[in-house]
């Protein structure tokens, strides 16, 4: 593993980066893969991915142990028939808040900062608290909130929303589940996936309990891992133990954070704002139970119903863009022909390259993932 | 997205807290669903706790987070 600036500035030594640490992890990983098997592990998180590729921690494991990464970026996966919501209210008059990453995803005509160019007044934000303000100091304009995010976002939108935001406020809700999209990548043929990587974040929302049926009802090693070098090959090593073991059971690498229960407050708000329903993904299509809707109670803050918006269909993915093979981890970006030819960071096609938690923009700003062919 | 920060609390009303994520400067994060107190680390998503944290795991994963911040500033 490679020293970092950010490793020699630190006085103390860091336990979940001591590359000695890795080093004995990786010998053990080396003892315990079985020899004559190809083991792939999945996991779905921007995070998971970035620390694997920046930290060349593929070039720790044995060839015939892979990873790969699933739907695990909120931002590439929401529809562009969302983003044409956003776009359609937004050439209506009223401010569009969303995240930083949301601002340049495609729409089947347009992204937001296009609108935006176009005179349009979108405005990033850094959580849904600066947007309801944002409401609250211009009452003369009407503010949506381009709610984005998997359950470790979702609760924020749920306090807002039962807070009674002001009457100027809505919120465009595009929030998704991960257990249902990781249950979709069970029925991928040819995928094969021989256990999971499961997010420490949206963990520490939902808690362990979502994941039980991969287990029980799939027979599939599942671990909960956190976002330090360390983490992930330890989440790693503890699946490929089940894998030699022939078991499959549900573990918690990152129990410092990830309790059994997860934040019990978060997941009562979610219940009350929320109703679960299904949804479109870009580049996978319609999964139901996957996403969440504003309870009917909250009606008045949805902004689809507030202001009659409602695209059904929407242009997801280009001519030559695979992101929606890319997204499921049927082929890595750089089998894509776009990959950094057309299709870059400063000029990216896809929604994988758009958002920092993409699969593409992760491995095109990683020059060590260049490397892993 | 789903990256979370932690951050040292310093003062605590009701469900907002001044928070301080290593660089000195107080930021307002909403606690409503953590129980946060003052002198303990709490994991920050897009300005809400959504965890609390023991301090030595806490300066570990601030480490990584300001790591991401220089690298993506180094590339574009």
């Amino acid at each position: 593993m490679k020293k970092t600036r950010a490793d020699r500035g630190m006085t103390e030594k860091l336990r979940y980066r001591d590359p000695e640490l890795a080093k004995k992890i990786a010998q053990k990983i080396r003892e315990v893969t079985p020899k004559n098997e190809h083991v792939k592990f999945c996991h779905v998180c921007g995070t998971h991915e970035w620390t694997i590729t920046h930290y060349g921690l593929r070039s720790l494991l044995p060839s015939n142990v892979e990873v790969i990464a699933g739907p695990g970026c909120p931002v590439c996966i929401v529809p562009a028939a969302e983003i044409d919501e956003a776009v359609q209210l937004a050439k209506k008059g009223i401010v569009i808040t969303c995240f930083g990453d949301v601002l340049r995803v495609p729409g089947s005509d347009m992204s937001l900062l296009e609108a935006k160019a176009e005179g349009a007044d979108v405005r990033v934000v850094y959580g849904v608290s600066d947007a309801v303000e944002m409401a609250k100091r211009g009452p003369d304009k009407k503010f949506v909130f381009s709610a984005v995010g998997f359950e470790t976002t979702a609760p924020s939108t749920a306090v807002e929303a039962l807070a009674g935001p002001p009457e100027n406020f809505s919120f465009l809700v595009s929030h998704r589940l991960i257990p249902p999209a990781m249950e979709l990548l069970l029925g991928v043929g040819d995928l094969n996936i021989s256990g999971f990587i499961a997010p420490g974040h949206v963990s520490a929302i939902i808690g362990m309990k979502p994941y039980e049926l991969f287990p029980r009802v799939y027979r599939m090693p599942t671990v909960v891992a956190g976002f330090e070098p360390i983490d992930l090959l330890m989440g790693i090593y503890m699946l490929l133990k089940q894998v030699a073991e022939g078991t499959a059971r549900l573990e918690n690498e990152y129990s410092r954070v990830v309790k059994w229960e997860g934040n019990p407050k978060a997941i009562e708000v979610m219940a009350k704002a929320f109703a679960v329903t299904g949804g479109n993904w870009r580049g996978i299509g319609r999964l139901p139970d996957s996403a969440l809707k504003l309870r009917d109670e909250l009606v008045a803050y949805d902004a689809r119903e507030k202001y009659d918006v409602h695209v059904e269909q929407g242009k997801d993915i280009l001519l030559g863009c695979e992101c929606h093979l890319v997204i499921i981890g049927k082929i890595k970006p750089n089998e894509c022909p776009m990959f950094m030819k057309a299709c870059t960071p400063a000029k990216p096609v896809g929604a994988c390259m758009v958002s920092s938690e993409g699969t593409c923009r992760v491995w095109a700003k990683t020059a060590a993932a260049q490397k892993i062919s | 997205m789903c990256l979370a920060i932690p951050a040292l609390v310093k003062r605590v009303d009701g469900g907002k807290a001044k928070v301080d994520f290593g660089e000195g400067v107080l930021r307002d994060v909403n606690v409503s669903l953590v129980d946060a107190k003052v002198g303990e680390y709490v994991l920050v998503h897009a300005g809400y706790a959504i965890q609390t944290l023991d301090k030595a795991d806490a300066l570990e994963t601030l480490a990584l987070w300001k790591e991401i911040l220089e690298f993506e500033k180094d590339q574009s």
